[in-house]
């Protein structure tokens, strides 16, 4: 049996709310990922899915914090890690890309020079051989005309090229597991599907595993090999894809497919009214007390 | 609304300010002119005269308190002219565009361009010295700030709609600029003339202390710091407490300005120096 | 780059027009004249013969339309006139004292932004630390304080109690006479830009793009190196633009308390007894000065963030 990559057991984070008032936020949340696999994270705003991400990464700021569990990355608990230890893995072994490609580039440094950072920081290369390595990067993703726009300021592109930008530099360094925190949100409809479809083969070109987070579920669906639904702080599913789509067994699960329009809805039941999520779940209090996680298919189950 | 602590220090400072001048009459042991005796110059504080005596023999005590009024009168009354001015021309700018606007910018740019203390200099040149030409000059001073924000208050509100549904409804253009836009802009406009009022006070204070604002014998802070220059060397205390009486009033106004701001927008912060 | 550049370099022209015209406008109505104002203390009877005499010898009882052609083509050919007092072209008093102004204004600016930035940088890095506090309450001291008033103190405690500094003037030019003039002039700004470099360098470090940069594994001081500062130099650059307007206004009542013999101590003077061309011409001069820095700091602004140069 293959080791997970990611191994999360059990972790439970509180923001503090000042002297001992502790509000808590993951109520502990346990699941892995194994090599090259595409994992989907999916729940509504304030499930956690963001701030379990922000964990593994290291990037809790106060008043955030962990307060049980584990985060095994290849073996090494990374919550036990000098923070030295962890600032080598980070953009290295594991890379996150954000959700506001408009913000998160700084706008008064060169595209180019932002991606070559990443060499320079994690491959101890030059800044003259980074840059070089940062437009090959560009090509990588497809952006036409790399040398030039390495050359550009993010304000001198658009969000569907910042966000290959942000790609490109998470990627950059070949790593073991990319986190992807609703990477399509802020762009078009048009632009989502070509960065999705970019993020998928460039992930299984080089065996990285993706850590796919969203409310989309939509999204989720062609990317993602397994699912987790969390709700308020719990994972209250997790399963292959596939068998999540047709067969939800939690209540909320069900109540998150059940709130999907539909395609083709209205000739097969007719003029329906669009079903928000309430209406399917009777009681949001008892939603936690179950949990339905499917163990994994331990053959054939291929990245 | 959150009140901080620098509104709150800030506002008790204003009000010991506001006190004092009010007060002044009663509350002062002796009368700040008349009360001149060149046989107790130059006295160190002590317990007839809880701060000194000037090199007139004047109680100095007396004079900062009766100084507060001078102080007071020119901040408040310089705020409200710098205001009107400001509102007037910036709110006008920004609804009815056009030639008004390129005027009113090409205005504000030029007054932008001269330092506020030369152009109040140039002014109390041509006018004179004394309290009312101090309070024109001032008030003619500093109000390209609160022309810049009532400007783009303006342009934003336009662009938000008010004004349009205003407009269809018939209201005429002052009625919609008094009653839609003027309120929305209350709260920076405030915060600029509450901080205004601080940077009235030192101007005055510098234009006194160069003998072209105030004139003796009337005891205004600045004023006094002129004389008391002096009698540097044998009456420092003639300097120390008109200086704390303006840096004191100054730093209320400021505080209160600061925190009125805070409580109001957090973001305003990087706008006025 | 270049475009940029003359269009912004052209820009000033048309202000100092206006400046020059409104100078003139101002001054032609001040009551009283020079002539006048050496009667005005008393100490001699007024001679209104004597009155008479110099009026017409400075050209005031002209019409006001043959004065103001006078001044117009006197300025395009830079010449501000003559002084009243002293007979001397205005452009060579100006001259003469042009350089010690520059100085004090100089090194007032750079003793604000060498001790301000710092501080404010510094502050923002620990926010609620002692630093933090002790600065920011220092700062606002700074901005409520009269400069003068700072400046006497100093003089007091310095030149004549501990007798480590000459207490005025511009002595012979060394560096011990500069220090309390600039430091005294220096306060405010540097109060001000640590301000606001406190203020600006928090918003930059709450910025998204700072959680990329720590996202990609660069350690805390790599993130401030390499992202950090140069975000934070637009505000920085900008505030000491905005602050050397008030500085040239400030200089002029700091260069009168320290004896200092700039144009700032020169305005004052003409002011006082109405030499009326020193005083328009001064005025001129200090607006162009301003102008001319304003013009500087967009420039190096433009330089900085390569937005600005899009509009």
């Amino acid at each position: 049996m293959t080791t997970p990559l990611l191994d999360i057991r059990d972790l439970r984070l509180v923001v503090s709310l000042g002297r001992s008032a502790h509000h808590p936020l993951l109520k502990g949340v346990s699941f892995q990922i194994m090599p090259g696999e595409a994992y989907g994270l999916v729940g509504e705003s304030g499930s956690g899915k963001s701030v379990a991400s922000l964990a593994v990464m290291g990037l809790l700021k106060r008043p955030l914090a962990v307060s049980g569990g584990e985060i095994l990355f290849k073996g090494q608990n990374l919550l036990a890690l000098p923070k030295r230890e962890m600032r080598r893995l980070r953009g290295n072994r594991i890379a996150m890309i954000f959700q506001e490609p408009m913000t998160a580039l700084n706008p008064l440094s060169t595209v180019g020079r932002q991606i070559a950072e990443m060499f320079v920081l994690h491959q101890g290369k030059s800044w003259g051989e980074a840059e070089k390595l940062a437009v090959e990067a560009l090509g990588n993703v497809r952006v036409p005309n790399p040398d030039r726009r390495a050359k550009n300021y993010p304000h001198q592109m658009s969000g569907g090229l910042r966000q290959r930008v942000m790609i490109a530099m998470a990627l950059a360094c070949s790593p073991d597991l990319l986190i992807a925190d609703e990477p399509t949100t802020a762009l078009d409809v048009t632009v989502q599907a070509e960065v999705l479809r970019l993020i998928k083969e460039l992930c299984a070109a080089r065996g990285t595993a993706v850590l796919f987070i969203s409310h989309d579920l939509g999204v989720i669906a062609s990317i993602c090999q397994r699912v987790g639904v969390m709700y308020s702080g719990c994972l209250v599913e997790e399963n292959e894809t596939r068998a999540l789509f047709e067969g939800p067994r939690h209540e909320y699960t069900r109540g998150l497919l059940g709130a999907l329009p539909r395609l083709g809805s209205r000739s097969e039941h007719g003029r329906q009214r669009l079903v928000d999520i309430d209406s399917i779940i009777s009681d949001r209090s008892k939603l936690t007390e179950s949990r339905f996680i499917a163990p994994r298919d331990l053959e054939g189950s291929q990245p | 609304m959150r009140l901080g602590f620098n509104f709150w220090l800030g506002a008790t400072l204003t009000a010991l300010v506001i006190l004092a001048g009010i007060l002044a009459q009663w509350i002062a042991p002796f009368d700040p002119v008349l009360d001149a005796d060149l046989m107790s110059s130059e006295l160190p504080p002590d317990a007839t005269f809880w701060f000194g005596t000037d090199g007139q023999g004047r109680d100095v005590y007396t004079r900062i308190l009766y100084g507060a009024q001078i102080s007071l009168t020119v901040g408040i009354v310089s705020q409200v002219i710098n205001s009107i001015i400001g509102v007037t021309l910036g709110m006008t700018a920004g609804y009815w565009g056009g030639w008004w606007d390129d005027l009113v910018n090409g205005l504000t740019n030029v007054m932008l361009a001269i330092p506020s203390l030369i152009f109040a200099l140039a002014v109390m040149a041509v006018l004179g010295p004394g309290l009312p030409s101090l309070l024109i000059a001032l008030g003619l001073t500093n109000w390209s700030w609160t022309c810049r924000i009532a400007r783009s208050s303006t342009l934003s509100l336009k662009s938000q709609g008010y004004v349009q549904a205003a407009q269809t409804l018939g209201y005429g253009d002052l009625r919609i600029m008094f009653t839609q836009v003027l309120p929305n802009m209350m709260g920076p406009i405030l915060v600029m003339a509450t901080l205004g009022m601080g940077s009235a006070v030192l101007s005055e204070a510098a234009l006194s202390f160069l003998g072209l604002g105030i004139q003796p014998p009337f005891p205004s802070w600045g004023s006094m710091l002129t004389d008391a220059r002096q009698l540097i060397q044998l009456a420092p205390w003639a300097a120390l407490f008109p200086g704390l009486a303006i840096f004191l009033s100054v730093l209320g106004f400021n505080l209160l300005g600061d925190g009125l701001r805070d409580s109001l927008d957090p973001h305003m912060r990087t706008r006025k120096p | 780059m270049f475009r940029f550049t003359l269009r912004r370099i052209l820009q000033v022209v048309p202000t100092i027009v206006v400046v020059a015209l409104l100078i003139f406008v101002i001054f032609s109505v001040v009551p009283g004249t020079f002539a006048a104002s050496l009667f005005a203390d008393g100490k001699r009877a007024a001679d209104p013969q004597m009155i008479a005499r110099l009026n017409e010898e400075f050209g005031l009882n002209k019409p006001l339309m043959e004065r103001f052609v006078t001044y117009v083509t006197d300025l395009a050919r830079f010449d501000l006139g003559t002084s009243f007092r002293t007979r001397q072209p205005v452009v060579d008093l100006i001259n003469d004292r042009m350089g010690a102004s520059l100085q004090l204004a100089v090194a007032a600016m750079a003793f604000a932004i060498v001790v301000g930035v710092p501080l404010g940088f510094l502050a923002a890095l620990r926010p609620g630390s002692i630093l933090d506090t002790v600065t920011m309450i220092g700062a606002v001291s700074g901005l409520s304080m009269p400069q003068f008033w700072l400046g006497l103190l100093m003089m007091y405690l310095f030149a004549l109690q501990l007798n480590w500094l000459p207490s005025f003037g511009y002595g012979d030019g060394s560096l011990r006479n500069l220090i309390l003039p600039a430091v005294t002039l220096g306060v405010t700004p540097l109060a001000l830009l640590a301000r606001t470099t406190r203020a600006g360098v928090l918003d930059v470090l709450n910025a998204d793009f700072i959680r990329t940069a720590h996202s990609k594994g660069m350690s805390e001081a790599k993130v401030v190196r390499w992202h950090v500062a140069r975000n934070s130099l637009v505000l920085i650059v900008t505030t000491v633009g905005l602050q050397f307007g008030s500085l040239i206004g400030q200089a002029v009542v700091i260069e009168k308390l320290f004896a200092w013999p700039g144009i700032g101590s020169l305005l004052v003077d003409s002011v006082a007894i109405r030499d009326i061309p020193v005083v328009q011409g001064t005025i001129l001069v200090i607006v162009l000065w301003f102008l001319i820095i304003n013009t500087a700091v967009d420039l190096v602004y433009a330089a900085i963030d390569p937005r600005i140069k899009q509009e």
